[in-house]
């Protein structure tokens, strides 16, 4: 970064000019598996921020001592240590939750906005910077994590977090989940449809 | 026979992209020409055949609870779980190393055509996801995980080659809407695939 960008710029922009998911396309593989309820969704999305702001801080800490031969290890290597840990929380905190997430926790490690942000943001830029914008790409992500979890829960089970929304008498009438919005390909039309809206907004982000 | 159904359960019934949707950032980065994809397809299949049994036998005789009693009997009680990830991505980055070097000294023409894609791979989550579903349901034997990885991988590279084929028709001969164009309308294309591949949930092999 040869020019000097504004910390808010910094901070906000990922939240949806430049998000992480629908814009730069990063991270879609844990953004799909996780989001059939919206409780996972949102420890999913805090446990990335978590890992996302600190490990950004600590590779700008020594971003100057790394070899680049082998700064990829290294980034693999500090991530992975911020991915057990927060592992490891989890499991002694909210353990439902983790059994829900299974795999996917450790999938973190090769969350590609993870690499992708060490690789070009905290790689050239100060800790404080890094840190700013840990946190929010970490949001951004959530944030598409929190919408898609929304509708696939809501439609898919008729409930949020747990708590019936639909009503009893709908269901007497005749109203019925849709059981597909569980299946996991329903998450990759949830997100092409928050593209597509997104897109029409901006149009100088479509393609061609 | 276990393992030949494991294999083939591995290709349709688990596929990595359209059951799990994991690999997605290169597959949807790489999917643009039937060439490269098949390219990157083969390295993701190749690595995932390394990988699991080193692997495996990491988390049979190191990792696993109780895994270091073939030390003596002091390490019995000996439980490494926690290190899994760590140890695992270690192995999987620099058997890609390994790897990279390997093929850049014995076959250049190979290296030239699949060189870009392997670095990349360390951070497939395909790779990684395979290990942790190998260390989640226990495999028997260590044939079984060279079974799996290589369902896993032959799975991916088909789901990549297939999709690679559809956008390259449709990106020549159809009029998408301007916003869905290019990663939208591969989403949508990648979840009908998925609804397609679900029919193979009820096979009993």
């Amino acid at each position: 970064m040869a020019e000097k960008v504004k910390n808010s710029t910094v901070f906000f922009n990922p939240f949806s000019k430049n998000n992480p998911v629908v814009v730069q396309i990063l991270g879609i593989c844990s953004a799909l598996s996780v989001t059939a309820k919206l409780e996972p969704a949102i420890v999913m999305g805090l446990s990335v921020i978590a890992v996302l702001a600190f490990s950004n801080v600590i590779i700008s800490l020594i971003r100057n001592t790394i070899p680049t031969s082998i700064r990829i290890i290294v980034q693999l290597v500090v991530v992975a240590g911020l991915v057990i840990i927060v592992s490891e929380l989890l499991k002694a905190y909210a353990y439902d939750v983790s059994l829900q997430l299974s795999v996917f926790i450790g999938l973190i490690i090769t969350n590609c906005i993870l690499m992708g942000r060490l690789e070009a943001f905290a790689m050239a830029n100060r800790p404080w910077p890094s840190f700013l914008d840990g946190v929010g790409n970490g949001v951004g992500y959530t944030i598409i994590l929190v919408i898609v979890a929304f509708f696939r829960e809501l439609l898919g089970c008729g409930t949020i977090l747990g708590f019936q929304v639909v009503p009893d008498c709908a269901y007497q009438a005749g109203y019925v989940n849709n059981g597909l919005m569980i299946l996991p390909p329903m998450a990759l039309i949830v997100v092409a449809c928050i593209i597509w809206v997104h897109r029409s907004l901006n149009k100088d982000l479509q393609e061609k | 026979m276990e393992n030949l159904n494991i294999f083939i359960r591995s290709i349709f019934i688990d596929n990595m992209i359209f059951a799990y949707f994991l690999g997605m950032c290169s597959f949807l980065a790489v999917s643009k020409n039937v060439k490269t994809a098949f390219g990157l397809g083969i390295a993701v299949t190749f690595m995932l055949v390394v990988t699991l049994p080193l692997n495996y036998l990491l988390n049979t005789y190191v990792l696993q609870p109780g895994a270091m009693a073939w030390l003596g009997d002091e390490y019995a009680n000996v439980d490494l779980s926690f290190l899994s990830l760590i140890l695992y991505i270690a192995v999987i980055a620099s058997m890609t190393q390994l790897v990279e070097m390997a093929v850049e000294k014995f076959s250049p023409s190979l290296y030239a055509s699949l060189g870009i894609f392997l670095p990349l791979i360390a951070v497939n989550c395909a790779i990684l996801g395979g290990s942790l579903f190998m260390q989640q349901r226990d495999f028997p034997s260590v044939w079984t995980a060279v079974c799996a990885g290589g369902g896993w991988g032959l799975g991916w590279l088909l789901a990549i080659a297939a999709i690679a084929a559809i956008r390259e028709r449709v990106t020549a001969y159809s009029n998408v809407p301007a916003p869905l164009r290019g990663v939208g309308i591969t989403f949508i294309i990648t979840a009908l695939m998925g609804i397609a591949f679900m029919s193979f949930l009820g096979i009993k092999i």
